[in-house]
């Protein structure tokens, strides 16, 4: 493992609903970011980077976001990512509705 | 306003069928997101942060009830019951999944309406002055020449794929409510002597580089105005950069070659493209102006109005949400998205279809979207004010803030964009809040804020009196201050005032700013913008870095 490389989680858009997605270590797409797999390797983050590209029917834009491990998972570094996880914040609308 | 014909019709459901099967091909797996990314584009529908939004154009801003009732309908039936109110005349629409997109866009042609060319390297939505048509101070309506440019514009096989996005705008008086001076083509329809002409100013646009327009023709021929606008965008189409997406606009290729090197470009083409116009643009566009014609006005009594003045609240929203109608017994009324402490341009279902009922019971059925995120109706017989008013207010429409200190544009920035690099709309949501708990948006009066969350400028913070610009500084979110900056005739690109602040010192940072006004003024009647050109950057500066004064001293 490069010293330098920050643990990445592999995100995406679904392509039907649009929201953000994570994969997860079972190959699933969870909605949750906390399900993600956080990858601590850069050579596995490609892999697991061009295999959710290799599923277009399902993800749309997907690519590496930064992350690190918090009490229940992976958790985003930057706030750009921490808003995906969420929603807005001017309406109770995308994922903290069912929060 | 214009009603589409049966070309137009046809039109637009067969576009409307190519995309619904674009749509299930893509879901079928048979195109891939490479593939189907610019057909979506071209239909107006962007993938955002948190979801897929769909940007209805509403050409020069105009609807009529039934349009709006349909707005409403699609907000609540498809999406989350509401839709944001743009800077350039659009609707947008925040949540839409992909499978039900197509029935949107077949629910809009319903309508005559459709999301066509809100994306891409296209001529985009053609803008105008939100009181077209109504206001006393205009020369002529301009929006029969807007809907001729969106007909030339819309599906024009030549500039599908220009070397970056266009944007035209329209105003028909010299007060320039329609930003002109800030789009790729800017047209102000004049008068000199009793003949209408056109001014033509190209090459304006905010965003990385900001520019102000420069003048290509000073008084155009009206005969001439679509040869020679097919002539501009010929002619960037072909000089444009496409090596560079940043350098790609009108505004640069202008900068780059020069006005006069552009207008010799534009002569010798308009020499061999004029001949090929027989005068057909012009028979349309009076049948076009046919259907603009002003609604049938009353004559009527309006002491009711001056009567209602007594009603201090009535009276405070007259004095900032009315302006000058070019009938003395009728009124233009500014129905504010501006709520303090609400989102600014968004509008829910239920109040579009009251500001939809109010336009068809009182307002000879028209409204208006301003690029400053407000709804307008534009023909309102003063003795019908203060049931409007009462409507409004029931509707929770009535905030009485029109071009005050909370009549903020904001762009969506990082609660929906996925080019922000910073949020907007928390920002104008506390600024608006901050002044109306002061007590002091009155007394400060006339004053543009107006807020970016990314360079792009969505927002025209460029143009802000106060702007804002939302950047990402190392991973937190950072605004940078520009002061004195204007929209109208006189634009102006705002001065940067220093250092970004952080989220929680933007706001104070503007309370200062208000407050250094309020000491600096002359008298109350000198606004902001007039206080800051006689006084410049300086003393705004001081109260904005009260430490660095301190470190001087």
């Amino acid at each position: 493992m490069s010293r330098n490389f920050t643990p990445k989680v592999v995100t995406a858009n679904a392509l039907l609903k649009g929201d953000a997605i994570w994969l997860t270590a079972d190959d699933r797409w969870s909605r949750h970011i906390h399900e993600a797999e956080l990858i601590e390797d850069e050579a596995h983050s490609q892999i697991r980077l061009l295999d959710a590209m290799a599923r277009p029917g399902e993800a749309v834009g997907a690519y590496l976001a930064d992350a690190k491990l918090g009490a229940l998972g992976p958790e985003p570094v930057h706030f750009r990512e921490a808003f995906r996880t969420r929603g807005p914040g001017n309406h109770p609308h995308g994922k903290q509705e069912t929060a | 306003m214009y009603h589409y014909n049966d070309f137009d019709r046809a039109f637009l459901a067969t576009r409307n069928t190519q995309f619904r099967a674009q749509v299930e091909r893509r879901i079928d797996g048979s195109l891939t997101e490479d593939e189907f990314k610019p057909l979506r584009l071209m239909n107006g529908l962007y993938l955002q942060l948190h979801a897929y939004m769909l940007r209805v154009a509403i050409p020069y801003g105009t609807l009529n009830s039934a349009q709006m009732r349909a707005l409403a309908m699609i907000a609540e039936r498809w999406d989350k019951g509401y839709g944001h109110f743009t800077t350039r005349q659009n609707i947008q629409y925040n949540w839409p999944e992909l499978r039900d997109v197509p029935d949107m866009l077949d629910a809009l042609a319903d309508v005559g309406m459709h999301a066509i060319q809100t994306s891409g390297n296209t001529i985009r939505n053609i803008t105008a002055d939100h009181f077209a048509g109504a206001a006393a101070d205009e020369v002529a309506d301009p929006r029969p020449v807007a809907e001729l440019l969106r007909q030339w514009s819309t599906d024009h096989p030549e500039f599908q794929f220009l070397p970056r996005k266009f944007k035209i705008a329209v105003t028909g008086a010299e007060a320039d409510r329609a930003v002109i001076r800030a789009h790729d083509i800017g047209i102000q329809i004049r008068n000199v002597d009793g003949i209408i002409g056109y001014r033509i100013i190209i090459g304006g646009g905010l965003g990385r580089t900001p520019m102000i327009g420069q003048v290509l023709a000073d008084f155009l021929p009206a005969a001439d105005l679509l040869p020679y606008c097919e002539t501009i965008v010929s002619v960037y189409n072909l000089l444009g950069r496409r090596d560079n997406k940043y350098k790609a606009r009108i505004k640069i290729t202008l900068h780059e070659n020069g006005i006069e090197a552009i207008r010799d470009l534009v002569n010798e083409r308009f020499a061999l493209i004029r001949p090929q116009f027989s005068g057909v643009d012009q028979d349309m566009l009076r049948g076009i102006e046919a259907q603009f014609a002003l609604p049938a006005l009353r004559e009527g009594d309006t002491s009711a109005f001056e009567a209602a003045k007594a009603n201090p609240t009535f009276r405070a929203w007259a004095d900032t949400n009315l302006a000058t109608h070019r009938h003395p017994d009728y009124a233009i009324v500014s129905i504010s998205l501006k709520k303090h402490g609400a989102t600014p341009g968004d509008a829910t279902s239920d109040q579009m279809r009251i500001m939809a009922d109010l336009a068809a019971r009182f307002g000879h059925d028209e409204l208006r979207i301003s690029h400053e995120q407000n709804v307008i109706l534009p023909h309102v017989h003063k003795s019908d004010l203060p049931a409007v008013h009462a409507a409004l207010k029931a509707a929770d429409l009535a905030t009485a803030n029109i071009g005050l200190i909370s009549d903020i544009i904001a762009c969506p920035g990082m609660d929906y964009c996925a080019l922000a690099t910073a949020r907007s709309i928390p920002v104008a949501q506390e600024i608006a809040q901050r002044f109306d708990d002061l007590k002091l948006e009155h007394e400060v009066g006339p004053l543009k804020i107006k807020i970016s969350g990314c360079i792009n400028a969505c927002g025209h913070h460029h143009v802000g009196h106060i702007g804002i610009l939302g950047l990402d500084r190392a991973g937190v979110e950072n605004y940078q201050i520009t002061l004195g900056g204007d929209g109208t005739e006189t634009t102006v690109i705002g001065e940067r005032a220093g250092p970004g602040f952080a989220a929680d010192q933007i706001v104070p940072a503007v309370e200062r700013l208000v407050m250094a006004y309020l000491d600096l003024r002359r008298d109350p009647a000198e606004t902001f913008i007039a206080t800051y050109r006689r006084m410049g950057l300086a003393p705004f500066k001081a109260a904005l870095y009260p430490e660095a004064r301190a470190d001087a001293a």
